[in-house]
């Protein structure tokens, strides 16, 4: 066994450090590093950085402009963004739809969407879930009735759709929907790509608990719809709908994200005080820091084994339900941590002082004001992409065999 | 990166699970596990003649291996045979005391260890040390031939059955001192020291040691006088990653042991496998134990590291995530069984035993947490 990487990965490592070194800019990474809100022209920023390299679709093969990465290349990538405060690529176009499009779109579909996903021309959101379809995706029943008139063939659709994530700055939507009443569950559904400028599209926000606007509910009524826009077959929905989760569950584990959180911690825990003392060497605070640094050093050699036998480039099976249930399990105790490590200074909560241009007082330290509100929104991360619950149903129906 | 074990390791690992399928079932492991000597002199020949006892020394030592790898290989195996003889206190900890500290003459012995005729046993525990290196009591002090002992030493493995044995005390210093603890071999024969042994609930036997006024020529001193401690945390250092790959072991057995149990057993005329609690907790320790691997490979991959905090962090950080896991793993197996987990006809209640027991040997997961924070301190000063 060799756990180090190869000379030409550690290549690569330093060539992606020196990109962002040169490329990432200060205001964007202080932002990530601070948990403050990034804004839709902030995202953009990032994204067209990347492009610019070739490396913001690294999922997608050479031939459609992707960097033609290896699995171990992906996730140094990942990490060294991570570890650098990068903000995250908004995942909607790029690595959900766009690895669907090269599968399952024809000709025309991936030569229109494709480079509109590059060049920013459009932003995608996800129109999976439903309130009546959370984990249990297959249940959806937003309708798209197949029509024909003089202006040509079309869906009609009617519906709702729940959980939009970042909805509000989106101008296309790809969403399952029900295309047969009759046909069991799985078998009715399709995949549509639906422009959110058409009449009877509406977007409400959701607030969640930590008073952020990231989230949406999406109505459609009668929402007509080209029907060149349906991705693969009608009702054979569900097969491009698993295949994108899949890509979603990739990178699912998080490793790099709890690292540098894991540094961030390490830093504030120096730093603030418990009798005197760097909170860092209270004996209690110190045994869940160091167990969860273990916990993490141990996830990422699982993460690595487990890239190491996704070989030809292949897409993870049932396991990636172990690296997303560890590794929200970490996110969230270091985010907790990161809470406990503010004391009193937790409470307070002032919203506007996680924005770029705020000027107004600073209560606590200044990773307290966004301390609570990211324990609270990393509450999600046991609950979406399918819930730790329902993973673990998945690995014991599929590596358990129960 | 490459998670592939060697060929030879591979060969060793298939050899090793084969001759443990073969001549260690349940029923034999069980009957040499209570036996009077507490393992079978027969199958602890044929390990050395397997080249087992040999896996786990280097070269220059006269094995043919030693890496961190070569442990990692032959524990895991041992663990899934729950295997009770001697490995780990004679070849790995007492050997590498030797290989690590001792001169040419010393060493001349590993030749009889590797071969299995002669059974080194590893005696630094004491009654109140409650796993800290250098909590050492017993004394030795010169004399006009040589050194002369006193003390006790506390749950030494298999030391009934030991020919020599590889004993820490002080020579200097205050008890807790880090320096001044020396070692020294001493002969099972030597007057003056009183070997008692006893039955684990684990299988297999320890033994209780008084040294009263032992007597030692000078050769007797093993290393530099004053500075075994470094030899001692090498060989400790190698125990732990050897327990920890053999509760790796243990837990694949329990584990494919409970999964089976989930498959055929059936109540309220279905099978229990069927119910989601028990899918719930069965996937939960699936993704520990895979955890739990990944944690034995950090630590076998950082034993060969020259830097002694890297290495010694991942050691304790190992033995930390198997100190939890295998607790884990023990009690859900037994849960999981329901009451037929409570009996002893039930292998599975005996690899629940080696777990848990294994958290007792070599610092258990509350001094290893304590050992990761304060290595963690040194790194960052």
């Amino acid at each position: 066994m060799d756990l180090n990487f190869t000379p030409e990965e550690e290549i690569f490592r330093n060539e992606v450090r020196t990109f962002l070194a040169d490329k990432l800019p200060a205001r964007l990474s202080d932002k990530v590093a601070n948990g403050k809100h990034l804004s839709k022209a902030d995202m953009q920023e990032w994204h067209a950085i990347l492009n610019t390299r070739g490396w913001l679709a690294n999922h997608w093969p050479v031939a459609y402009g992707g960097p033609g990465w290896s699995a171990v290349e992906k996730f140094i990538f990942e990490h060294e963004c991570c570890l650098a405060s990068a903000p995250r690529i908004v995942p909607f176009g790029v690595n959900m739809l766009g690895p669907v499009l090269i599968k399952f779109g024809n000709e025309t579909q991936k030569r229109h969407w494709l480079p509109r996903i590059l060049d920013g021309s459009d932003w995608w959101c996800q129109g999976y879930s439903e309130t009546g379809a959370g984990s249990d995706l297959a249940a959806v029943s937003t309708t798209a009735l197949r029509g024909h008139d003089a202006q040509g063939d079309h869906y009609i659709v009617n519906g709702q759709k729940a959980w939009t994530t970042l909805g509000q700055h989106a101008n296309m939507i790809f969403c399952l929907v029900r295309t047969n009443r009759e046909a069991k569950k799985q078998e009715g559904i399709s995949f549509l790509l639906i422009d959110m400028t058409t009449p009877g599209v509406e977007v409400r926000p959701v607030i969640t608990l930590d008073g952020v606007h990231e989230v949406n509910e999406v109505f459609f009524t009668d929402v007509r719809v080209p029907a060149e826009n349906l991705v693969g077959e009608e009702d054979k929905g569900w097969t491009c709908a698993k295949y994108l989760l899949t890509y979603e569950r990739t990178n699912i584990a998080g490793v790099g994200l709890s690292v540098a959180a894991l540094q961030r911690l390490k830093r504030i825990a120096a730093q603030q005080m418990r009798n005197g003392r760097p909170l860092a060497e209270d004996p209690s605070f110190a045994a869940r820091m160091a167990r969860v640094e273990i916990d993490l050093e141990n996830m990422k050699t699982t993460n690595l084994r487990m890239i190491a036998a996704v070989v030809g480039g292949g897409v993870p099976g049932a396991e990636s339900s172990m690296l997303k249930i560890r590794g929200t399990q970490i996110r969230q105790e270091i985010s907790s941590l990161n809470r406990r490590a503010m004391g009193p200074y937790a409470r307070p909560f002032i919203t506007e002082a996680l924005e770029d241009d705020y000027t107004g007082m600073q209560v606590g330290p200044e990773a307290a004001a966004s301390a609570a509100a990211l324990y609270f929104n990393n509450r999600k991360l046991s609950i979406f992409g399918g819930s730790n619950e329902i993973q673990k149903n998945i690995i014991s129906k599929m590596i358990l065999g129960l | 990166m490459n998670f592939e074990h060697t060929e030879e390791r591979r060969m060793l690992a298939d050899s090793l699970n084969r001759f443990i399928a073969e001549q260690y079932s349940f029923e034999a492991r069980d009957r040499i596990a209570q036996s009077a000597h507490g393992f079978s002199p027969e199958i602890w020949q044929q390990f050395a003649e397997l080249g087992v006892i040999g896996a786990l020394f280097r070269e220059t030592d006269g094995g043919f291996g030693g890496a961190g790898f070569d442990i990692a290989v032959v524990f895991e195996a041992l663990g899934r045979g729950l295997v009770v003889e001697p490995l780990l206190g004679s070849a790995v900890l007492a050997g590498e005391a030797i290989a690590a500290a001792g001169n040419d003459a010393q060493k001349a012995v590993l030749a009889d260890i590797i071969g299995g005729t002669t059974i080194a046993a590893f005696a630094h525990d004491e009654p109140d040390t409650h796993y800290e290196l250098a909590r050492v009591l017993t004394r030795a002090e010169r004399s006009a031939n040589g050194w002369v002992l006193n003390g006790a030493k506390a749950v030494v493995l298999q030391g009934e059955r030991a020919d020599l044995f590889v004993v820490s005390a002080r020579t200097a210093g205050a008890v807790g001192d880090e320096a001044g603890i020396s070692l020294f071999l001493v002969s099972s024969k030597a007057p003056g020291l009183v070997v008692r042994g006893c039955p684990t609930i684990d299988g297999g036997r320890v033994a209780e040691l008084s040294l009263n006024g032992v007597a030692l020529d000078p050769g007797a001193l093993l290393g530099v006088e004053g500075q075994g401690l470094a030899a001692l945390e090498r060989a400790i250092g190698r125990g732990v990653l050897a327990l920890c790959a053999e509760a790796l072991g243990a837990m694949e057995v329990a584990k494919a042991a409970t999964l089976d149990y989930l498959r055929t057993r059936k109540q309220f005329g279905v099978f229990i496998g069927s119910f989601q609690a028990l899918q719930h907790r069965m996937a939960d320790l699936l993704l520990e134990i895979e955890q739990a691997r990944s944690a034995v490979i950090n630590a076998a991959a950082a034993l060969d590291d020259a830097d002694r905090l890297t290495r010694e962090r991942a050691l304790s950080a190992a033995k930390v995530s198997i100190g939890r896991i295998g607790a884990l793993v023990a009690e859900e197996s037994i849960q999981m069984h329901g009451g037929i987990g409570m009996t002893w006809e039930l292998p599975l209640a005996h690899y629940a035993k080696r777990l848990i027991m294994i958290d007792h040997q070599l610092g258990d997961e509350d001094h290893h947490l304590q050992r990761f924070i304060a290595l963690g301190r040194q790194t960052a000063a």
